[in-house]
């Protein structure tokens, strides 16, 4: 009950804080949610399931190109292209997952796998012309009006739209958490040849968390394409966007459902809170977020193993996972 | 003649030419106890596997009430009835014991909440009903191993396939365990395959027992007189339980 009291609270005040605030920090709030939502679906896969993705950054890039290409090309909106957007990047999981999981990669050697496709396909799209290659894809900027369907708009339409979808996902692993298929997902993840003698189709239970997780991250994807009006392969699909995916989830932790918003706000605030920092003194330090990050990462690995989220829940003392 | 509720015929399995069941056949009896002994590196646990569909026998048949069920994957074999426990115990280390026992509980039940009842019920009744809000990373070891008989019982099988659930118990734990087994057996009509070392608990469940001897059967029968068999006594030389 207290969970859910300061959920709604934080809910609240989140949406209503625009009203309060200016365009910076609107813009650092919507880079909070987006990756909450993105260390959510992430976390499907890895904190539930135990199945690790270094190469999330995939479906990112392929939810992103997809709606774009088809809002450029045939004038699809964008919450109409996310459907298309979202098969596409569900089948490539699926076909990773296939091929890692009937031929019994795992672990380190699957995330290797992940890797290696996120970077096939970003070479792809480096040299596929119709999509600009790697000088880049655009979409027209359009000002003066709201579409929501469309996803045009001005920042503060792009904040409630990534204010819903993290609200949702978070919703969504809540209650798929309480399915069968939630059990068989804590099961495999805790020991695979135990939970298949308990009955569980591992090879399937595996393949659902890649479509769920696939299919969360391309509507990410998609968010970024439409917020952002640009995306080039080398930074789409790069292995530094999917690393940046999974740090929030480990650092608010992993398997928890709050860790990765926590984790998402610790780490956006700190990044932009040092770049502004620097700023503000008139240092440029290219790469300064990056190594804020890592040290980051570092303490927490090192002081709190199991993430932020646990051990500020038994403070708060609110349920585990609330 | 009672009901035949599991035949393995002629299961062979081999790891790298070291025949590790060589053409092993033997039934299970609707509503009885059998034992699977024999020193270790016998071949009984690679039996189990190839009956729980660990791994697939490279030649022979498993048939549960006149089904083929070779070559099953574990899940399978689960749903199919058979229930198993790991040797080296392998429990849902970061979830609850309620939890643990949930998972196993959800292949015979409808939902999540029938799944827990039923765990609940089987925790009662393994002497683990105080324990369930528990992280099973917290349980000793002769509740871990209460804990395997109790995930393996939840999924509702016809056939509990225990594999030395009795090895690190204290003597009074393992007459408790015996107990509780034996009242499964006589109730509920619940057909057990045990693999054993614990010669007191084998005496006092089994009704008939079979005997494994570098991947070969080597006796069968009644407890009382497969211990007194020269073959089984040959084989077991220095080894003080029997």
């Amino acid at each position: 009950m207290k969970a859910r009291a300061l959920l709604g609270v934080l809910f609240a005040l989140l949406l209503i804080a625009p009203a309060a605030i200016g365009a910076y920090p609107l813009a650092v709030l919507i880079l909070i949610l987006h990756y909450a939502y993105l260390g959510i679906a992430w976390n499907v896969m890895m904190g539930f399931a135990g199945i690790l993705s270094l190469g999330h950054a995939l479906y990112v890039g392929l939810g992103a190109y997809v709606a774009a290409a088809l809002y450029a090309s045939f004038g699809l909106p964008a919450l109409l292209g996310a459907v298309p957007a979202a098969v596409v990047a569900t089948l490539a999981g699926l076909g990773i997952g296939a091929l890692g999981f009937r031929f019994r990669v795992n672990g380190v050697y699957f995330a290797l796998l992940t890797i290696a496709f996120a970077e096939f396909t970003r070479i792809l799209f480096d040299h596929m012309g119709w999509t600009g290659g790697s000088s880049g894809f655009f979409l027209p900027v359009e000002h003066g009006h709201t579409n929501l369907i469309a996803l045009r708009g001005p920042p503060i339409l792009f904040y409630y739209v990534a204010l819903g979808m993290t609200a949702a996902a978070f919703v969504a692993s809540h209650a798929l958490m309480r399915t069968r298929l939630g059990y068989a997902w804590l099961a495999i993840r805790e020991d695979a040849d135990s939970a298949a003698a308990s009955g569980v189709d591992v090879f399937r239970a595996r393949m659902a968390a890649v479509a769920v997780s696939s299919a969360l991250t391309s509507l990410g994807g998609v968010f970024y394409a439409f917020y952002y009006n640009n995306m080039y392969p080398e930074q789409i699909f790069s292995m530094a966007r999917s690393i940046e995916i999974i740090l929030a989830p480990i650092i608010g932790g992993l398997g928890t459902l709050f860790g990765p918003v926590l984790g998402s706000f610790v780490l956006t605030l700190l990044g932009e809170g040092t770049t502004s920092l620097l700023e503000h003194f008139g240092l440029a330090a290219p790469g300064a977020k990056q190594v804020i990050y890592g040290l980051a990462l570092l303490v927490i690995v090192m002081v709190r193993p199991a993430g932020l989220w646990p051990w500020l829940a038994r403070r708060l003392g609110v349920g585990r996972d609330g | 003649m009672a009901d035949v509720l599991l035949a393995a015929r002629g299961l062979s399995k081999s790891f790298r030419g070291l025949k590790a069941v060589n053409d092993v056949s033997f039934v299970v009896n609707k509503g009885e106890v059998l034992a699977l002994i024999g020193p270790n590196g016998a071949g009984k646990t690679t039996c189990f596997n190839l009956l729980a569909g660990a791994m697939p026998p490279d030649h022979g048949a498993v048939i549960l009430e006149g089904r083929d069920i070779t070559g099953f994957r574990a899940d399978q074999a689960c749903r199919a009835g058979i229930g198993r426990t790991f040797q080296v115990v392998k429990p849902f280390a970061g979830l609850s014991v309620l939890d643990n026992v949930a998972v196993g509980a959800l292949n015979a039940a409808k939902h999540v909440g029938e799944a827990k009842e039923r765990a609940r019920a089987v925790l009662d009744l393994l002497d683990l009903g105080h324990k369930v809000d528990e992280p099973a990373s917290s349980l000793t070891l002769p509740d871990r191993k209460r804990l395997e008989v109790a995930r393996a019982l939840a999924t509702g099988p016809k056939l509990l396939l225990l594999d030395e659930v009795m090895a690190g118990l204290r003597p009074t734990e393992c007459d408790r365990l015996v107990e509780i087994l034996a009242g499964l057996n006589r109730r509920d009509g619940l057909t057990i395959l045990l693999i054993e070392h614990v010669m007191r608990a084998v005496m006092k469940l089994a009704q008939r027992i079979v005997v494994l001897h570098h991947g070969e059967k080597i006796a069968e029968g009644a407890p009382e007189a497969v211990v007194r068999d020269p073959a089984v006594l040959d084989c077991y030389l220095g080894e003080a339980e029997l």
